[in-house]
């Protein structure tokens, strides 16, 4: 047997199969049908809110849920959500979110740069949280309105900041911004018929620029020195001087103390006198004599070399050969 | 009979279907159509949505824009009166007043959008040209609120007075662009600083002079702690010896009132009589012998004293 891979003459019995005219009649309609069904049924999910349009006029709104249209492009339906908080972010981008958001490393310094009232610079980021309110207005009345949105709060924030000196929108003017922020941008939004209701402005990085930014920081740390220095100050005083009080409390306690024992043993030798004195005066002699020889007797005692010399003796360098005791002639 | 009839009615169905077609045209909500025939327009301008219906083939129908239209212009460097040159860059909200009169003098929104960028530039460019830099930054006139710690005319930067400010220069523009757009069939109906920034050697500057600024509080803020601290070293250096000194006064006045008494009994005691002092003279006498000789003293005793007396003789004389 042969094996021919590829034969002209098995080409000519080829023929394309028949199409079954009946067959494929019914295709058609199948066809229509699924346009027919696909453009009929739309839903509209919980968040949004479906505009309907019929040959270009608007004339009924769609609540959440399967909807029918008519179809074939007579009504088109516009879905818009509503109900979800919707945000822009200015002078920065979160690059991916969730519980540690990630921000995009470049800077959007166009955005976030800012001339302060007092021809100071700023860089202030921040976001502002919406809502669409208004579907009508907000699919139709304006052209590219996130963007117009968008432009407004850059012009908006420029203008409140231009207002406001770069220390005041640094630390304490930042809430104040923020409302006000809110305030003016609402008021915009309903004049430019946006159909937005402005739920929040919220400051994020608010900083003097860069390159000025570590003068800054110098501000704050001298600011922090100088309380250091003055606390020390007062640490020492407070070291030293309720210490010194104390001693000064224990010097005149300790004169007072010494007073009265002066005092006491001055009133104890007195009396002691006193007393001694008394019994004198009864026996002068007798007690002067006592004393004098009670006195005697402890001196002799004590003094360790005596020399008794006589009135009549001549020389007493001889008798100074001895060492204790008297002489004896 | 009926195999012709039915490719007639064919093409005949296909032809009103053709027909409806060409001749109708939706208008959505954000459209407004002028007719045109043969180039010329006719009729007013179509702004309800909906269906129309026009000459097919021979009328024309052109869309134009219902809603408020955005332009933002390029940033341009503009010199304010005080010679700052700063970066602007503006946007506006228009709308097509008058269809009719857009389509006559501007055609389409591309030219429309160029002739916008001369007329507000060229507007945006006098008005700032006429005001000072801070009237263009500044919109009120309001106090700023000093941060804790930092007193006034420490920082010399400040807010200064105003006598327009952004919003009234703003304004401005726009009355004087608008008059101009209408001629368009545009109407302007707002014109917003978007940025405002220094252009690159002037932002230099203004840095600089943020720095020296700065720089110059931490050094009061630095002094002013050193000097409060000296202070405070001092007060305490004061009072110690305050403390030290009256305490010493006093416990001297107590010891010397403590003498005066002691001295006063004593003399109380021993100076009652002339016996008293002599007797008193006697014991002290004999006391201070027993104190003062000791083991190391000489003791020269003469025989003819009292206490030898016995020694000589048996009565003692």
């Amino acid at each position: 047997m042969d094996k021919t891979p590829f034969d002209l003459s098995d080409f000519k019995k080829f023929k394309p199969p028949q199409i079954n005219m009946k067959k494929l009649i019914w295709i058609v309609p199948l066809l229509l049908i699924v346009i027919f069904g696909y453009s009929l049924f739309f839903t509209v999910s919980p968040e949004e809110v479906g505009v309907i349009l019929r040959l270009g006029k608007f004339t009924r709104t769609a609540s959440p849920g399967l909807n029918f249209k008519l179809p074939f492009g007579i009504e088109k339906a516009y879905k818009v959500p509503v109900e979800r908080q919707l945000k822009q972010e200015f002078g920065f981008r979160t690059s991916s979110p969730g519980t540690r958001t990630k921000y995009s490393s470049r800077k959007y310094q166009e955005e976030s740069l800012m001339l302060t009232g007092d021809l100071n610079a700023a860089e202030v980021e921040w976001i502002v949280q919406f809502r669409i309110n208004d579907p009508y207005k907000f699919l139709f009345r304006v052209r590219n309105a996130v963007q117009t949105f968008r432009d407004m709060n850059e012009a908006v924030m420029r203008e409140i900041v231009g207002d406001r000196t770069v220390d005041e929108v640094i630390t304490v003017g930042r809430q104040e911004v923020a409302t006000t922020a809110e305030v003016m941008l609402q008021e915009l939004s309903d004049q430019y018929e946006l159909g937005i209701k402005v739920e929040q402005v919220v400051l994020q990085d608010v900083n003097a620029p860069e390159p000025v930014q570590p003068a800054f920081n110098e501000v704050n740390e001298a600011e922090q020195e100088k309380e250091k220095l003055i606390n020390q100050a007062k640490s020492e005083y407070n070291k030293v001087i309720p210490k010194a009080r104390g001693e000064a409390q224990r010097t005149i306690e300790e004169a007072k103390g010494y007073a009265l024992e002066r005092v006491n043993n001055a009133r104890g030798e007195a009396a002691k006198f006193s007393s001694v004195f008394i019994e004198y005066l009864r026996a002068k002699e007798v007690t002067r004599q006592r004393i004098y020889l009670e006195t005697m007797n402890d001196v002799m005692q004590k003094v360790g070399r005596k020399l008794i010399t006589d009135e009549e003796a001549t020389g007493i360098l001889p008798l100074f050969q001895f060492e204790k005791g008297g002489v004896k002639k | 009979m009926n195999n012709i009839k039915m490719p007639i009615l064919a093409v005949v169905l296909i032809l009103v279907i053709v027909a409806i077609g060409s001749s109708a045209f939706i208008v959505n909500e954000t459209e407004q159509v002028i007719l045109t025939q043969f180039g010329k327009p006719i009729r007013e301008p179509i702004t309800t949505p909906g269906i129309h219906f026009k000459i097919p083939m021979v009328q024309v129908a052109n869309f134009f824009d219902k809603r408020f239209l955005e332009w933002d212009g390029d940033p341009n460097q503009v010199p304010t009166k005080d010679k700052r040159f700063i970066w602007v860059d503006t946007y506006a909200r228009w709308s097509i007043k008058d269809p009719l009169l857009f389509f006559q003098r501007v055609r389409d929104e591309r030219w429309a959008q160029s002739r916008l960028d001369d007329i507000l530039d060229g507007e945006t460019r006098n008005a700032i040209a006429k005001h000072l830099l801070v009237e263009v930054v500044r919109s009120t006139n309001r106090e700023p609120v000093l941060p804790e710690g930092l007193v006034e005319g420490e920082i010399t930067t400040t807010l200064q007075e105003i006598r327009f400010g952004r919003e009234k220069i703003t304004r401005e523009i726009v009355e004087a662009a608008a008059v101009r757009t209408l001629e368009l069939g545009i109407e302007l109906h707002d014109l917003r600083l978007k940025r405002i920034n220094y252009v690159e050697e002037v932002q230099k500057k203004i840095f600089e002079r943020m720095i020296t600024e700065r720089k110059r509080i931490a050094d009061k803020f630095r002094s002013e702690g050193q000097g409060e601290a000296s202070k405070i070293l001092g007060d305490k250096e004061r009072e110690l010896k305050k403390i030290q000194s009256g305490a010493y006064k006093k416990a001297q006045e107590i010891i010397g009132k403590a003498d005066a008494e002691a001295t006063v009994i004593y003399a109380k005691a021993y100076n009652r009589s002339s016996e008293s002092r002599e007797f008193y003279r006697f014991l002290k006498t004999m006391e201070t012998y027993q104190t003062t000789l000791s083991e190391k003293d000489w003791l020269i005793l003469s025989t003819k004293g009292d206490f030898f007396k016995y020694l000589s003789s048996r009565s003692g004389k």
